[in-house]
């Protein structure tokens, strides 16, 4: 499967019979703001997260995706298991959504919620019940959603997208209203749950542990356009763009001679981007000062500052050196970004 | 202030507010234990036709409230047409209508010698009239007209707090428009629904001015008592105040019931749906020549009182439309000494029971809610008591308290100037009472305290921090309560006297001498006074 959604082919827009298609689409808000032309195959039963700062664009594309706002005309297109939905409402899109308040409806209880979606089928209490059951809330049919903790709404929230077996599950920053301490097991229960499912899932966020962590893929969207999609190890070891390096995981980027002292390319425009941890003091290399160091635990991040003025981090061990040594940096791997576009 | 001075205060306010809006009803309670009173009551059918009336006149007009209310708020506030802005707002011109305006801008306009009656004469060569404007039907135009506002905002402010994302979720979940609106819009706002039902069903109940105008032969309870009052037949008076009285509070507690938990509040957190454009070029032109139309009815009545008021005193015949406009019914009203003076005398007394009821609700809401007294709970209950009965029963049991001397509780106030103005303060009292409770509960109490830690004093803290922070509050409270005072007709009908007859009774003794545009002169001039108070009022 990978071999025929594989980022390279989804990058070129293919034609290829990915489970969800979406094909040029755009979203033009007032004069200025402009969303796409994004186009991106995702296979069945993937999880893939959208990843941005805010105004990126990213919630506009998880409303285009689930019919509550309109692609502007001009041949964009949503295509579901070969079914163009581009026109279609959302009620007959059936794709399942978790809002970020998760939208619970007060004048319901729990059992009304997750049968909300099943109206006029004979099964609805079972599958109901069933429902109740998948997110490990069994029994919790006549209780008012305003009692719920947090993370007990989230979950009811995902039993009522689930219910009625939409063909794909849409979440809008699952994560981002729970207890921060709560969110790093929840994230590992909503994966496991979702391939138990086996949906095809796309998710917002602006948080990159949580796309890396939730995502099988990633797509990072920057003032509207798609910078690069792929897994969470390619995007961090070889970011197509200066955005996508600086926007997942931390980075210094070096210029000019600085660049070139560290093994980048000859040349004025040379621009490299090296992660902390790819950073080491040695006996040769950039010169600099140790202006401050943040101890974490197992390492520190010291804050060096060169010659020429340009401030960097490096990630070494605790007892690496101290504010105010003389030291030389030399760089184990440089990653090479254009400085615009793609 | 003490701890133990702030209880005394609080227990002199909780006095001073039972004796005014408490005492007289229990008066009238006690009155109406007369026996022959209590068999006449029971014993005739007109008695129980007349209560029955009320009843079934209020739930009537409840309902046409919300078939005209509510779906106007569903349109304006989810679709977008050319023009929705400005005529949202058109939409809900009948406030400015006092009930007596109202009432007389629709004699002009749909009664038998009216603009329409007249063109529908003309039109088709009848040889009279083609209608009456009387009886139920009567009263039930002018009161879905007027009320059918109260279900539009309502419903507005309702919608407009609602959760889009509650929206959305049932249509990811497969529910189309109707099913959204059937299962999750009107659910939601349902407390707002109950709402405009209460104060319908409540204004409805004590309305007179259009019973009082169109009823004809039919009698509803408000003006069943001011006739047996007139007539003499006191005890009985009594019981039909009580009776009337009895049905306001029950229909109260049981729309109360209907109500629910304020269930937007616990999870409402998002952001209202923006209004779509309406998409279909056919249905936008549709929407918006009904919104234009719709306006333009709404606004006739308005039209033709400015008309009416510009036609001299018999100069109009039997022409559709007057033959003579000039402004020599204003000209009147400002020159004749016996014009002018209920005009004056309508400003002052509006103005002293509105600042008096303003300065009551602060000092009551500062005990309430800051000082927290013992009976602040007594100090709620009786600032809204006057809220819950109508209008009719405070003008009969103000009248028959204060015709009595028995100090220290029974003065004799009936025939001076002071009674009319604290028949306007009682009504006032609800009004400038939730304003100013609501206001100083959103106030943030370290405002004050921050103020006082800067060093400033009790009075400067007031007037440069509490104050100005109350003043939307303040503002809208008695903005209302001034207006209701200025439009009132029943307490004034009971209670005025020559020297101090207000504008409503100026209105109807025109219209008794058949001087139809000196009346709708002083109506204009009332409409116009309200809407200018009302829009200094909602200014934030």
């Amino acid at each position: 499967m990978d071999a025929v959604v594989g980022p390279a082919r989804a990058w070129h827009g293919a034609a290829v019979t990915a489970f969800l298609q979406v094909q040029a689409i755009k979203k033009q808000w007032a004069h200025t703001v402009t969303v796409g032309p994004i186009t991106l195959d995702i296979a069945r039963g993937e999880i893939v997260a959208l990843l941005g700062p805010s105004g990126s664009g990213k919630t506009t594309m998880l409303r285009l995706l689930a019919g509550f706002e309109t692609p502007d005309a001009g041949g964009g297109r949503i295509v579901v298991e070969g079914e163009d939905v581009t026109a279609m409402s959302p009620a007959r899109r059936r794709f399942g959504m978790v809002f970020q308040h998760f939208a619970l409806f007060p004048h319901l209880d729990v059992g009304a919620n997750v049968a909300f979606g099943l109206r006029g089928r004979p099964d609805a209490a079972r599958k109901t019940e069933e429902a109740l059951r998948l997110v490990d809330l069994a029994g919790f049919e006549r209780r008012k959603v305003q009692e719920l903790s947090g993370g007990q709404q989230q979950r009811v929230a995902l039993a009522r997208a689930l219910a009625p077996e939409p063909r794909v599950l849409l979440l809008d920053e699952p994560l981002s209203n729970l207890d921060p301490a709560l969110r790093e097991r929840t994230r590992r229960e909503l994966r496991q749950l979702i391939k138990r499912v086996d949906i095809t899932t796309v998710f917002v966020t602006h948080e990159q542990e949580e796309a890396f962590d939730l995502g099988d893929r990633v797509a990072v969207l920057n003032a509207g356009d798609l910078e690069q999609v792929g897994a969470p190890d390619e995007l961090y070891e070889r970011p197509a763009t200066l955005f996508v390096a600086t926007f997942v995981g931390r980075a210094n980027v070096f210029r000019g001679a600085a660049a070139r002292a560290l093994g980048g390319p000859q040349g004025n425009d040379g621009l490299v981007v090296v992660r902390p941890e790819r950073l080491r003091f040695a006996a040769a290399g950039l010169p600099g000062v140790v202006r401050e160091r943040r101890y974490t635990g197992a390492a520190a991040f010291f804050l060096v500052e060169s010659e020429s003025g340009e401030r960097f981090e490096v990630l070494a061990e605790p007892d690496a050196a101290k504010v105010g040594d003389r030291v030389f940096v030399e760089a184990e791997r440089v990653i090479r970004v254009p400085e615009t576009g793609r | 202030m003490s701890r133990r001075n702030a209880q005394i205060a609080g227990a002199l306010v909780a006095l001073l507010l039972a004796w005014l809006v408490l005492f007289p009803i229990l008066v009238v309670a006690r009155d109406a234990a007369d026996g022959t009173a209590l068999r006449a009551f029971f014993g005739r059918s007109g008695e129980w036709a007349a209560l029955w009336a009320s009843v079934w006149i209020s739930l009537v007009s409840v309902a046409l409230a919300a078939a005209i209310g509510v779906p106007l708020a569903f349109l304006f506030e989810w679709f977008d047409f050319p023009g929705r802005k400005t005529l949202g707002s058109l939409i809900a011109l009948p406030v400015v209508l006092p009930p007596l305006v109202g009432v007389i801008a629709f004699l002009f306009l749909f009664g038998e010698s009216g603009f329409i009656a007249r063109t529908v004469q003309a039109l088709f060569g009848l040889p009279e009239a083609p209608w009456r404007l009387q009886g139920p039907a009567a009263i039930l135009l002018v009161h879905a007209y007027s009320m059918y506002v109260y279900f539009y905002l309502f419903t507005r402010a309702g919608l407009a707090k609602l959760d889009v994302s509650m929206l959305e979720a049932a249509q990811a979940l497969g529910a189309g428009r109707w099913a959204t609106i059937r299962r999750v819009a009107l659910p939601l706002v349902r407390p707002s629904l109950v709402g405009a039902a209460i104060l319908t069903f409540m204004t409805s109940l004590g309305s007179f001015s259009a019973p009082y105008i169109f009823g004809g032969g039919f009698r509803v309870m408000t003006t069943q008592i001011v006739a047996t009052k007139l007539n003499g037949d006191l005890p009985l008076a009594m019981v039909e105040t009580l009776a009337l009285a009895v049905v306001a509070v029950v229909g109260l507690l049981l729309l109360r019931r209907t109500e629910g938990d304020d269930i937007l509040v616990a999870l409402g957190k998002g952001i209202a749906p923006r209004p779509r454009p309406i998409r279909s070029p056919r249905i936008r032109v549709l929407a918006t020549v009904a919104g234009w139309g719709f306006a333009v009815l709404l606004l006739l009545p308005h039209v033709t009182l400015a008309l009416v008021s510009l036609v001299p005193y018999g100069a109009w015949t039997t022409e559709i439309l007057p033959p003579v406009l000039s402004f020599a019914n204003y000209a009147r009203l400002f020159s004749e000494a016996e014009r002018l003076r209920p005009l004056l005398n309508s400003l002052w007394m509006s103005a002293v029971s509105t600042a008096i009821a303003v300065v009551l609700a602060l000092v009551a809401g500062w005990l309430v809610v800051r000082r927290r007294v013992a009976l602040r709970s007594a100090i709620e209950g009786l600032l809204a008591l006057p809220w819950a009965l109508p209008g009719t029963v405070f003008a009969i049991a103000l009248a028959m308290t204060f015709s009595v001397h028995a100090p220290p509780l029974r003065w004799v106030l009936v025939g001076t100037v002071a009674i009319l103005p604290l028949a306007y303060l009682v009504r006032a009292l609800p009004l400038t009472g939730r304003a100013l409770l609501a206001g100083y509960r959103q106030l943030d109490p370290a405002l004050e305290e921050a103020a006082a830690s800067l060093g400033a004093g009790r009075w400067r803290t007031l007037a440069r921090v509490t104050l100005p922070q109350l003043r939307p509050g303040l503002a809208a409270g008695a903005s209302l309560a001034f207006v209701a005072a200025l439009g009132d007709i029943v307490a004034s009908i009971v209670l005025y006297t020559y020297e101090t007859r207000p504008i409503s009774i100026e209105i109807l003794s025109s219209l008794r001498l058949s001087e139809t545009g000196v009346a709708a002169a002083f109506g204009v001039v009332l409409m116009v006074v309200s809407a200018l108070v009302l829009g200094i009022g909602a200014r934030r």
